[in-house]
């Protein structure tokens, strides 16, 4: 069984332009796929879907069927049901972290809200369980960070909170929407490897979303290529990588490539 | 970082003071006033003396008692005008900002048409359907003022919807009320109490130039607003029973704005920063 399965997702604008077309993808339980698109290709749009986010004002069809023991529609079904899977079946992680964290709230007290529910635990175990949860995705002072609102930390430490409660809640797949692209290259794969590690340890499922077929690469081995809202082609990574049928996957691994010459041409020349 | 911290605080405590004075003044009112409100015995227009503190009004009435009960008419109408404002606005601007598109528009024409229509214009067809009388002039002023509340609230929840962390804290299984409680009420309360703050001043002196207009408190009763009106014909002579209400109610809408700045202060972490 898996843990999602997606036929023929369409989602449609109110102006009747459809944004995700025909796309198809399934993942087992523990697996990883990494999602490649560019922007407006329809990647972020599948991954709020997945989880029953979309827009009222979007309309989409299919199916999505989530849940590897139970597996239940998403599409159409009512918040109250949504509410119950949500964070314990799937998980995502945004973008942005600074957006993605209440401004007006402490850390600890933003990770105390999934926690308290999921686990049914408050006062000194609820306390515990947020510096748990904060050394879990590396935080190096974890009361501290509990006590601070998200503009008084790093960005790479905002990422890591919203990682953590993305967790809290101990989901079987987590989805992570370019959770990269805001940060530092250092910080990148730092927060890179922390949740291959965490995924791994956990025995999560992943979906992973990015515009980049290098960051993917370093997390998942199969991928699907999403162009204007529909699959151009999926696989193996490395199927792809040495005989890409589609153009647009033609250019991203030339453009993969060209960095790596460029790399190694810069190794060599030292 | 601190020096901020202090410099803000400061305007909290300064506009308490100013407002519990103004407090303290109107629950004396309520007890004990120099003169009875009617009491004529002054002579007409008498000048600051040991018996009349600031003076007598042309009809020989004792201004600071006229000031005292304006006080009071003052504060019951920034009170309950914000009181109606806050509970119709909230609950009109939170639904609009909920809402379904189509009712999202019907409430937000019949906002602007209500933000439109003049409070003065209100008041009048108010108080011709139920006589002049203070709570005329306090509906006028609260309805006109919940239009206003209600925009800026649905406006504000809109922006706090279509932010990252409401959707992450659904995605993560929070209920609408748990979110409603939780994130939208607190982000959009530090511009609402400064809005709030702002009303309450303003609707003194909408109250004011409604008692000028003669649409507000009736005699014997006089709000600061009528004091002024009055005392507009000898200003020449007897400038302090201008002056005196005009001063008064100029530390009001003062001391409600540095209040607001204080409280808004607290709400907002991110404010704490340099500024």
């Amino acid at each position: 069984m898996n843990v999602l399965e997606i036929k023929n997702l369409d989602v449609t604008t109110p102006a009747g332009v459809k944004v995700v077309s025909g796309v198809s993808f399934s993942i087992a339980p523990g697996a990883r796929l990494g999602l490649i698109g560019e922007s407006g290709s329809g990647k972020s749009l599948t991954a709020l879907a997945v989880i029953g986010l979309l827009s009222s004002q979007l309309k989409a069809s299919g199916s999505v069927l989530l849940g590897d023991l139970n597996p239940q529609e998403i599409l159409g079904a009512p918040e109250r049901m949504l509410n119950t899977i949500r964070g314990k079946v799937a998980s995502i992680i945004f973008q942005e972290p600074l957006t993605a964290l209440d401004p007006l709230m402490k850390i600890g007290r933003q990770l105390a809200e999934p926690l308290r529910r999921h686990q049914a635990i408050s006062g000194d175990a609820l306390e515990s369980a947020i510096i748990e949860a904060l050394t879990e995705v590396r935080i190096t002072n974890p009361a501290r960070i509990a006590q601070s609102f998200p503009h008084q930390i790093s960005g790479g430490e905002r990422q890591r909170a919203a990682i953590a409660m993305a967790l809290a809640c101990q989901p079987s797949l987590l989805i992570a929407d370019e959770p990269t692209t805001a940060l530092d290259v250092t910080v990148q794969s730092e927060v890179l490897a922390l949740l291959d590690s965490i995924v791994s340890e956990r025995n999560m499922a992943l979906l992973f979303i990015s515009h980049d077929l290098a960051v993917v690469g370093q997390i998942t081995d199969t991928v699907v290529v999403l162009k204007d809202g529909f699959v151009v082609e999926s696989g193996s990574l490395q199927e792809i990588m040495a005989n890409p049928k589609h153009p647009y996957t033609q250019d991203l691994v030339k453009n993969a490539r060209v960095l790596d010459d460029a790399l190694d041409i810069a190794k060599d020349g030292k | 970082m601190n020096q901020v911290k202090s410099r803000r605080s400061w305007s909290l405590i300064v506009g308490l003071v100013i407002i519990s004075t103004i407090t303290l003044v109107t629950l004396i009112s309520l007890v004990w006033l120099p003169y009875p409100i009617d009491n004529t015995d002054g002579g007409r227009l008498s000048p600051p003396s040991w018996s009349h503190l600031l003076g007598t009004d042309k009809l020989g009435r004792d201004l600071v008692a006229r000031l005292m009960v304006g006080a009071r008419i003052a504060l019951s109408v920034g009170f309950s005008a914000v009181l109606i404002a806050g509970i119709v606005g909230l609950t009109l601007g939170m639904a609009a900002g909920f809402a379904q598109r189509w009712l999202d528009e019907s409430l937000s024409a019949l906002l602007d048409i209500l933000i439109a229509f003049p409070t003065l214009l209100l008041a009048m067809l108010i108080v011709a359907a139920r006589g002049s009388s203070l709570t005329s002039a306090i509906f006028a002023i609260g309805l006109g003022m919940s239009a206003i509340i209600a925009r800026l609230t649905r406006l504000l929840v809109k922006r706090v919807l279509a932010k990252d962390f409401i959707t992450a804290s659904r995605a993560s299984g929070t209920s609408w009320p748990r979110i409603i409680v939780l994130h939208v009420l607190p982000n959009i309360w530090p511009t609402l109490i400064v809005s709030f703050a702002l009303q309450f001043g303003l609707a003194g002196l909408a109250e004011a130039s409604l008692s000028y207009l003669g649409l507000g408190a009736p005699p014997p009763n006089a709000s600061w607003g009528s004091l002024l009106q009055e005392a507009q014909a000898t200003v020449m002579t007897s400038p302090i029973a201008a002056i005196a209400p005009g001063l008064f109610l100029v530390a009001l809408v003062i001391g409600v704005n540095l209040i607001a700045d204080g409280l808004r202060e607290i709400a907002d972490p991110t404010l704490r920063r340099s500024r």
